[in-house]
């Protein structure tokens, strides 16, 4: 809410500069978002006053007007369509700072001579002193603006932006805040008293009150002021409703608005002539009853929302809107001024269901106080009087049927050194308190508490609450720093938060970066990695920010490949990524399955181009690299097999088995999907790995095998083979062989040197024993069986 | 015989003199040195000169012998020494050409973060959590002691799952803050209780600079018998300097969140303008950066803790801000873009 400090200082001294006062309301709760100085720029603008207008000489459509300065005269052309005789309005001289009407930017005033008139000034608008957006004519001062007075002495004010939390609905008040900084500065506060004739019919003789839904409306005040004259409210009024960030309409709607930014109360003015048998009836909607609000809107109603009712039809949106119908027009002339209470989540429910936020329902949702309505009905009563002229009835009408007891907070001593940690003296916390409104007794001998919370005060129920009161307003700056004494609590490990870090650890360390993609996608890039529906059905928001995050998803491929195909946009030539995150799968009348994955992808040159490398671009054997590596780190043996997979491409995809379950799957991207993701690189690979499937794997540590003490003898052996013979079972072959410690593959050839439809795989074999030293003679043995041993099961031949 | 050994002397010293390859050096030692040297055949003819010749050409022959070996050994020196000088010359390198770089990956910063965070909680005894993303407004929002129809709900823009329970009464949403694990943790164990959860939050927000519809949090909490507001301002100073330095200042101010009473936001001062009042601060000389507070009572109740006997802290932080704040970022939007130009920075 905005806050003038000129009005609230109606309420209490203020002995800080703003930007102070501004840190101590803060600091205790209440943030100033800013704090804007109203009239800064104002010098050289002094309160004038018209005393000749005639028309200019030549242009019909600009007018001369002499301007009276208290000192001086001086004479502005000016263009403004309502400037009359006898108005103060603000004067600039030249050298003035305004604001540029057309361009919105500040700028110097200027001497100017205009159609031949020299004009040593100009009368200004809201907009062009920065008050308002208003331009269409010049500000109008009220008729009390001393003469000559800088407009900056006279209107110049400081406002402060304050965002109020929800639980302090008393703080959207000027009021509220006026109790505020007198709590925080040690000042006094003082309401003016609320005195006026009731002069007219006994209020009973003129209207009924009836509260069906006592539920939703626990207080229903009214008052009622005939022979009212409808006009505009008076310039002191109007700036500040202008100063609060409204717009001034009409004396009646600006003295409700007036009351509600200075209380905190919403209020509503009926025509009276409007309403339907002198009846107020509050209850709930009937379905199917509707509704021309204030706005020109038609509202259809249900029951759960709560209408002021006439004896026909609903006259206003409780608490929230009023209607069109009885709305007050210029010739009304008696006012039924409401001021009510009513139940919070209710209004919040209906204002909500209807998208009809207002300044009244987002009042009435924090749950203010009943007792705050007649106090407010009486006030708006008063200056409606004052301002409107007409008779008020006598007395109000006060429909109670919610009023609650006032419990006494019990605050022990202990129990606010026990939150925080600092020991206050009971006599500064009855002074906090005092300060505060509330009021306290000592019981017992330990200085014990029972304190009285004030009526304002609707978000204070427990003894913590009190205490945070004290704490922020003695300042939190008090407490001291204490670090967390007793025992470390006992921690349970969480397996799988281990294991993705270490996966992403060891992918990163393999040369992946990684990255974090949104867990909603749309539908389309789901479907372009679940073409034939292998996932199932992925959830869906019901209130999606936009189609493009409209669907939880079900894998990671998507958000990589896309991920994968920005960056090929932006220039990369060599992209390696992996995610390791959640997907999510939905289960029936519970929570989705939230499944951790790990997925990567590459594609592009093997590095980035540099003098020392070549053009050679990554294939399935780096990303098999990878996932080896992985899983070597990990201590899990895990096997690959030829596999097929709904978007890799078939002949170049292998699961990944580990005891005999499918762990993973690895491959290259098909053609098909990776153009579907605009991606021009090719090929593209992607290994994917369940992670919750490794953890009953985790754990084995590796088992110390002593150094060998005898040498052994490395021989290497070409095999010419079946071209689509599987690798993995000749190495297991040869492994097999008890002198063989150790067996790698170190050349594939395929071409003209070998027989078509054969290859030839060269390994280099360690012989070595344990026991002894081997001679050549055994290994020959050893090797020519295994070659006898190839040649049977596979019809392999040595290479010559 | 003297004058011979003397012309010797000469011719031996000059060719050696003349050679510039090592591999020469064989072939002159042989012919001044060898058996079947000049000099070698002198020596050995001594026994049959008289024994005053013997004595002075003897003396001479040896002394001429040293001699020539030791110019041996010195040429072999210079050869050498000229060889490795030459090597060097042909062997140098252009050091500026850039090395050889292993291809290296990295970790997300969202990821770098969340991990050191971690790391300063844990070493203050938290244990380290993971929730839901996908809650029930139960979790998320009622045992937070903020009910349906509440106000406070406006400060979580919620998004809301395509679902219903086969009784329609619990809605389901996407957490809009990790607070819901204080709910769990809570119900499954009993305290003592230091815990953090870090994890993805998501809110119906359109995104800007500052804004994301998904984001990380971690909450942090510890329930027991004595903790107060005091231990959780020493706990988060402390979390502060570990992560921004020694010299930031922190502040509490009062604030309001609907599960915690007290209630705190923690601010550190503006490391552009060390508290002056700059843009990055908006003018206060302050950087908020999470918002705590003790444990209200009701949320302990609904866990079935007495709160007559525990108490607890909780608090709340925003991970990207963290990151943005140390490092200058000034459009979260860059975190999940995922442009590999930003995340290589890091």
């Amino acid at each position: 809410m905005r806050i003038s400090l000129k009005w609230l200082k109606d309420y209490v001294n203020l002995p800080l500069p703003a930007h102070e006062l501004a840190e101590k309301l803060t600091m205790s709760g209440n943030e100033v978002e800013k704090a804007e100085s109203v009239g800064t720029t104002w010098e050289n603008v002094l309160v004038g006053q018209v005393t000749a207008l005639e028309k200019h000489p030549n242009a019909d459509r600009l007018m001369l007007s002499t301007i009276d300065l208290g000192t001086e005269m001086t004479t502005v052309v000016t263009g403004a369509p309502n400037l009359e005789v006898g108005q103060k309005v603000p004067f600039a001289r030249v050298g003035a700072q305004l604001i540029d009407g057309h361009t919105g930017e500040m700028a110097t005033l200027k001497p100017a001579k205009i159609r031949g008139i020299k004009s040593e000034g100009m009368v200004c608008s809201e907009k062009e002193l920065g008050i308002s957006d208003r331009h269409e004519g010049i500000m109008v001062l009220s008729p009390e603006a001393p003469v000559g007075m800088p407009l900056m002495q006279y209107l110049g004010d400081t406002i402060l932006d304050i965002s109020t939390t929800p639980n302090r609905p008393d703080c959207l008040s000027v009021i509220g805040i006026a109790r505020e900084v007198a709590a925080l500065t040690s000042q006094a506060i003082h309401i003016p008293e609320i005195i006026y004739d009731e002069q007219g019919i006994p209020i009973h003789d003129a209207i009924s009150i009836e509260i069906e839904n006592p539920e939703l409306c626990s207080r229903y005040c009214a008052s009622l002021v005939t022979d009212v004259t409808i006009g505009p409210s008076p310039q002191w009024m109007q700036e500040r409703i202008l100063a609060c960030g409204m717009r001034p309409i009409n004396n009646i709607v600006d003295i409700t608005n007036y009351v509600m930014m200075e209380y905190g109360q919403p209020l509503h003015a009926f025509d009276y002539k409007q309403i339907k048998g002198r009846k107020i009836i509050v209850r709930r909607a009937r379905n199917g009853e509707s509704m021309f609000t204030l706005d020109g809107s038609q509202r259809d109603l249900n029951q759960g929302m709560l209408v002021i009712a006439d004896e026909k039809e609903p006259v206003a949106l409780a608490g929230v809107m009023g209607g069109a119908d009885s709305e007050v027009i210029e010739t009304t002339t008696s006012i039924l001024l409401e001021s009510a209470n009513f139940n919070g989540a209710s209004i919040r429910r209906t204002s909500t269901k209807l998208n009809l936020r207002s300044e009244a329902s987002s009042r009435f949702e924090k749950n203010i106080s009943p007792e705050l309505a007649p106090i407010a009905l009486r006030r708006a009563t008063q200056l409606l009087m004052e301002l409107g002229g007409g008779t008020a009835a006598q007395g109000i009408v006060d429909v109670y049927p919610g009023k609650k007891e006032v419990k006494p907070i019990l605050l022990t001593k202990e129990r606010s050194s026990r939150i925080l940690g600092l020991a206050i003296d009971t006599k500064r916390i009855q002074e906090v308190l005092a300060s505060l409104g509330f009021s306290s007794s000592i019981v017992g001998p330990l200085d014990d508490l029972s304190v009285t919370v004030p009526y304002w005060r609707t978000d204070i129920t427990l003894a913590d609450d009190v205490i945070e009161e004290v704490a922020r307003i003695t300042g939190y700056d008090d407490i001291p720093t204490t670090m967390l004494r007793g025992e470390i609590p006992k921690h349970i490990p969480v397996p799988v938060l281990a294991l993705k870090d270490t996966v992403s650890d060891i992918l990163a360390e393999c040369g992946m970066q990684e990255i974090i993609t949104y867990s909603l996608v749309s539908k389309l890039m789901l479907d372009r990695v679940n073409p034939n529906n292998e996932l199932g059905p992925a959830m869906r928001v019901a209130n999606p920010l936009s189609s493009e995050q409209e669907y939880l998803r079900t894998s990671l491929r998507a958000g990589l490949l896309a991920t994968f195909a920005t960056n090929e946009r932006y220039g990369q030539s060599s992209i390696r990524l992996f995610e390791v995150n959640k997907v999510y799968f939905p289960r029936d009348n519970d929570l989705p399955k939230e499944q951790e994955m790990a997925v990567g992808i590459l594609g592009g040159l093997r590095s980035d181009r540099a003098w020392y490398t070549g053009e050679d671009e990554l294939d399935f054997y780096d990303a098999k690299g990878i996932v080896e590596t992985v899983f070597n780190r990990l201590r899990i043996d895990v096997r690959f097999e030829p596999a097929e997979d709904q978007i890799l491409l078939p002949g170049r995809t292998a699961k990944i088995t580990a005891n005999g379950q499918k762990v993973g799957v690895l491959g290259e991207v098909h053609p098909k999907t990776a153009a579907e993701f605009d991606i021009s690189c090719q090929p593209i690979l992607l290994f994917e790995v369940e992670l919750g499937r490794l953890l009953p794997l985790l754990g084995m540590t590796s088992r110390y095998q002593s150094i060998p003490r005898y040498p052994g003898i490395t021989r290497d052996i070409a095999l010419v083979l079946d071209a689509s013979l599987v690798t993995s079972e000749v190495q297991a072959i040869i492994q097999s062989f008890p002198l063989v410690s150790q067996v790698s593959l170190f050349d594939v050839y395929t071409g003209d040197r070998v027989p078509e439809g054969k290859k030839s795989l060269a390994f280099s074999i360690r012989f070595q024993s344990p026991e002894r030293t081997l001679t050549d003679e055994e290994v020959d043995h050893t090797q020519h069986k295994i070659i006898q041993r190839l040649e049977g099961e596979f019809g392999a031949t040595l290479r010559s | 015989m003297i004058d011979k050994l003397e012309e010797l002397r000469t011719i031996a010293t000059s060719e050696l003199d003349s050679i510039n390859k090592p591999s020469d050096l064989e072939a002159w030692r042989i012919r001044y040195l060898g058996r079947k040297s000049a000099l070698t055949q002198i020596l050995r003819g001594l026994a049959t000169l008289p024994l005053e010749e013997k004595r002075l050409v003897g003396a001479a022959a040896n002394e001429l012998r040293v001699a020539l070996e030791q110019s041996l050994i010195h040429k072999e020196e210079v050869l050498r020494e000229t060889e490795i000088v030459q090597a060097i010359e042909k062997g140098r390198l252009d050091v500026t050409l850039p090395g050889r770089s292993p291809v290296l990956g990295r970790l997300h910063p969202t990821t770098q973060m969340l991990r050191q965070i971690s790391a300063i909680f844990s070493t203050m005894g938290f244990e380290v959590i993971e929730g839901p993303d996908i809650e029930w407004d139960y979790y998320n929002f009622e045992a937070l002691n903020i009910p349906q129809d509440h106000p406070a709900r406006d400060m979580w823009d919620t998004l809301w799952m395509d679902f219903q329970t086969d009784d329609g009464q619990q809605p389901m949403l996407f957490r809009t803050h990790t607070s819901p694990m204080q709910i769990r943790v809570m119900e499954s164990r009993r305290p003592p209780l230091r815990v953090i959860v870090p994890g993805k939050v998501y809110r119906y927000e359109a995104t800007d600079a500052t804004h994301e519809a998904m984001f990380y949090q971690i909450e942090g909490f510890a329930v027991d018998k004595n903790i107060t507001l005091a231990d959780l301002k020493g706990t988060l100073f402390e979390f502060a300097r570990k992560l921004f330095g020694e010299e930031r200042k922190a502040r509490f101010r009062c604030d309001y969140f609907p599960f915690v009473e007290p209630g705190v936001e923690m601010a550190i001062d503006c490391f552009l303008c060390n508290g002056a009042g700059c843009r990055l601060c908006s003018g206060s000389g302050w950087i908020e950066i999470l918002g705590a507070g003790m444990i209200h009572p009701q949320v302990l109740r609904n866990v079935n803790y007495d709160p007559e006997i525990y108490t607890g802290f909780a608090f709340g932080l925003g991970v990207e801000r963290m990151f943005m704040l140390k490092h200058g970022i000034e459009d979260i939007r860059h975190f999940y873009s995922n442009d590999l130009r930003f995340l290589r920075q890091f």
